[in-house]
């Protein structure tokens, strides 16, 4: 009877492991096959069986480095697996430790592009009814790109010459590779947390799609979507949309356009004060014009005495209001000059010297029209006024007394027209240019003569 | 505290409007019109003045977050 070695099923199976261990080609392995059977437990660890055509080997892809995945894998994928090969004990089963694994072609990342990107959208991530509008003029930018990148230069190239008025709080991220997303993500996240900028803009220069991937990645998408700051996604990719495009308040197709976007164009805002500061002159003299059409109309509803008085004062009123308003828009026109002055030398490098000088020019013109009108309105109120106030005079009883003309008054101190209104022997009142006589009737002479007695 | 340069074009809005719709009497028409070319001259004076301001952000070890000046370093990446 021959001798008998007996292992146990462990011993047996540490021997296979060891065999297995010991043969370097076994650690370090490339493999090529199609996912199936794909599960992904809470515990976070990835479990799928690669196969071809006539095989299949089951693998395992621990959490801590399924979390480095750029896409999520999907039964049918064409995948490339790296790691080594292990035994797992208790099922007595050989299998594949994967601690990376990439998408054979572009196909099967865009597949699970376009997978991710109907489950966001399903969920809402993407509606219309989510997205938040941008500050008209925003004061505080918060930026997340990568310190060294050309999208920052472009960014503040762009604020710089449209709209200085503005802090820039730059968060550096990484923008391309592993970690990235993470990295963007959190940086979107601490805006939020710390929330003082108007709005982000989050983004990179152009790249390749890979370069690109990390703004395709669901954790961005979501931090963009929790955002409150609303989010300007600024990926230089002009054709593509990434995930962040679709879930930002609102898409630039590059990093300069989201500077162009956020800001408002500075000539713009000046030509809209210039604009208020019209408006505002127009409304006064419309304004005074109106008090002067109403000084009119009470002159000839007035007791002219009063009148008199009144129209004199409101007339200075009027003049002093006028003068100050004068005063006003000339300061407001030399300042505009001054400001013109001052702009001169700020554009000079960066503006034609010719649009400055047009500038110039209009500026000098609207100052002259402002001018101009005004003088020419208080020139012709001026003589409408004296006008009035010579009509005025002509009317007053004052004045026709004036001329040696009598006013004569019966007893109860109505005038007398006609000779038949009054009785011989009446005592009547004859009132002069300066004081007054009391008359005694005696004689009537109907329509011709006239004598009175003193 | 003084308006920064969004205030100042609100409030100037609001006052040519007021200018505009509301019956004031001559006095207040002309304040509010001082007070406007006030506001102009300060906008104005806002849009030159400026200089726009980087920082970078930064997150400490306790959770909170500081800010530095930020130079704009030189190109090298996408």
């Amino acid at each position: 009877m021959s001798f008998r070695t007996i292992y146990t099923v462990s011993d047996i199976t540490d021997s296979i492991t060891e065999i297995l261990a010991s043969v370097p080609g076994l650690h370090d392995v490339w493999i090529q096959g199609e996912i199936s059977n794909f599960r992904r437990p809470s515990s976070g660890h990835l479990y799928l069986t690669l196969k071809d055509a006539a095989s299949q080997i089951s693998c395992v892809m621990f959490r801590n480095r399924a979390t480095h995945l750029r896409f999520l894998p999907h039964d049918g994928d064409s995948v490339f697996v790296h790691g080594y090969i292990s035994v797992y004990k208790k099922a007595g089963q050989y299998q594949i430790i994967v601690d990376k694994m990439e998408a054979a072609g572009v196909g099967v990342l865009q597949q699970a592009f376009e997978r991710l990107k109907a489950s966001l959208a399903a969920e809402g991530l993407f509606d219309e009814a989510h997205k938040r509008p941008l500050p008209r003029i925003p004061r505080r930018i918060g930026v997340v790109t990568s310190a060294t990148g050309a999208a920052l230069r472009d960014i503040l190239n762009i604020l710089h010459r449209r709209f200085p008025c503005i802090d820039v709080l730059v968060y550096p991220v990484l923008v391309q590779g592993d970690g990235a997303a993470p990295q963007i993500a959190g940086a979107i996240r601490d805006f939020n947390r710390w929330s003082n900028v108007d709005v982000l803009i989050v983004g990179r220069g152009g790249g390749s799609i890979e370069d690109l991937w990390p703004f395709n990645e669901e954790i961005v998408a979501r931090s963009i979507f929790a955002s409150h700051i609303p989010v300007i996604s600024a990926v230089g990719h002009e054709i593509d949309f990434t995930l962040a495009d679709y879930v930002a308040d609102v898409r630039a197709p590059t990093p300069s356009a989201a500077a162009e976007l956020v800001v408002p164009d500075q000539s713009e805002l000046h030509r809209r004060i210039r604009e208020l500061d019209q408006r505002l002159t127009m409304h006064l003299m419309r304004r005074i014009e109106r008090a002067r059409t109403r000084i009119i109309h009470l002159n000839q509803k007035l007791d002219v005495h009063r009148k008199l008085g009144d129209i004199q004062q409101m007339q200075q009123t009027l003049d002093m209001l006028a003068m100050r308003a004068h005063r006003a828009i000339r300061a407001c026109a030399s300042r505009e000059h001054q400001r013109l002055l001052l702009s001169r030398t700020r554009l000079e490098h960066v503006s034609p010297l010719s649009q400055l000088q047009e500038a110039h020019k209009y500026a000098r013109r609207l100052q002259e029209q402002l001018v101009h009108r005004i003088l020419q309105r208080l020139s012709e109120e001026r003589s409408k006024m004296e006008k009035v106030l010579l009509q005025l005079d002509g009317l007053s009883p004052l004045g026709i007394l004036e001329r040696g003309y009598s006013i004569c008054l019966d007893s109860n101190g109505k005038p007398i027209l006609h000779a038949d209104q009054v009785d011989l022997g009446e005592i009547l009142q004859i009132r002069l240019a300066r004081g007054q006589l009391s008359c005694h009737v005696f004689q009537i002479h109907g329509d011709e003569k006239h004598g009175v007695e003193l | 505290m003084e308006l920064n340069f969004e205030e100042a074009l609100a409030k100037l809005e609001a006052i040519v409007e007021t200018l505009e719709s509301a019956e004031l009497t001559l006095d207040a028409a002309l304040e509010t019109f001082e007070e406007g070319i006030q506001l102009s001259r300060l906008c104005t004076k806002k849009l030159e003045e400026a200089e726009i301001r980087v920082q970078k952000l930064l997150a400490t070890e306790d959770g909170d977050f500081e800010t530095e000046p930020f130079e704009v370093p030189s190109v090298d990446q996408g």
